[in-house]
């Protein structure tokens, strides 16, 4: 399988996203932001994290406007995969490729540890290896994290089962480490092929690192 | 021409910076605070040929970037 995975000004995480895939097997271009087209064959499209632009304005608000965006957007408007992680996930909210937005950390810190979320529907490409209600052990980092929908597009999320993972503890009893609106960590869209999380399931491919169990996530998208 | 553009959350959207703020002014005795909302100004410097025309650009500039409408209002002041 072939991932595309685009790097813009201020990406840090394009490595480790890669080294995930290739831990996986699979094979992983990373494309410069300048780009208007993407590589030949791609299966999937991971937006990895960072600080796109120093997170000036808002986190993802600038990169949105990258030539490759365009590409990235008539992708996903095709059926293509795409996942954003992080930084990655605020991109595909400013793009308004996935629904509401980004604030600030309710408590203002940056949050950086693990974190257990709950596996809400694995009706989706991304979560199809795990199960409902199942406990997963993946690392979090970032500042504006704090997810906001209005109501009637949080009932919409509901009704079509976009909610895919929200914040617990090991129990998973809810656990909100940033105020995200009913705890939630990651969506779909509608046609449930993009997809944004903050967490991050690439840093947790190994036990070594304290966890593997985003290697479960990871290979949804792998036929 | 200057355009100072405010942008805020919109109300009904806790501003998490806000709240902060407004238990600290608490804490030092500034107990007349009801409500604390802290946004951001975006100063441009631009050519127009009127007023009217900078502020129908500079609203365009707003809802492209400047802003996420899904979560801040922005309000407008051209001065010449």
């Amino acid at each position: 399988m072939r991932i595309a995975v685009p790097q813009f000004p201020g990406t840090n995480c394009e490595f480790d996203t890669k080294y995930a895939f290739e831990h996986l097997g699979h094979d992983v271009r990373i494309v410069w932001h300048e780009e208007e087209r993407l590589p030949a064959d791609i299966d999937l499209i991971v937006v990895p994290g960072g600080f796109s632009y120093g997170d000036y304005l808002r986190s993802g608000a600038i990169a949105r406007f990258s030539p490759i965006m365009k590409a990235i957007k008539a992708y996903a408007d095709n059926g293509g995969y795409v996942l954003g992680i992080c930084n990655g996930f605020q991109i595909l909210l400013e793009s308004h490729m996935l629904p509401g937005a980004m604030k600030r950390n309710e408590n203002l810190h940056f949050v950086s540890k693990h974190q257990y979320l709950k596996v809400e529907n694995c009706d989706n490409r991304f979560l199809r290896k795990c199960k409902e209600g199942e406990i997963l052990n993946i690392p979090i980092a970032h500042a504006e994290g704090n997810y906001f929908i209005e109501e009637d597009g949080l009932k919409k999320l509901y009704d079509n089962g976009q909610i895919l993972l929200t914040y617990c503890d090991e129990k998973g009893n809810p656990d909100n480490p940033n105020g995200s609106v009913d705890n939630i960590a990651g969506i779909c869209n509608e046609a449930r092929n993009v997809f944004g999380l903050m967490p991050h399931p690439e840093r947790a491919v190994e036990t070594v690192l304290g966890s593997d169990d985003g290697i479960r996530m990871l290979e949804g998208f792998l036929s | 021409m200057k355009a100072i553009v405010n942008v805020y959350l919109k109300e009904g959207v806790l501003d998490p910076q806000g709240k902060a703020v407004h238990h600290a002014l608490g804490a030092l005795g500034f107990d007349s605070v009801e409500n604390v909302r802290i946004g951001k100004q975006i100063v441009l410097d631009l050519k127009a040929e009127s007023m009217r025309e900078a502020e129908k650009e500079v609203e365009k500039m707003c809802e492209t970037l400047l802003a996420n409408t899904v979560i801040e209002d922005y309000s407008i002041e051209i001065v010449q």
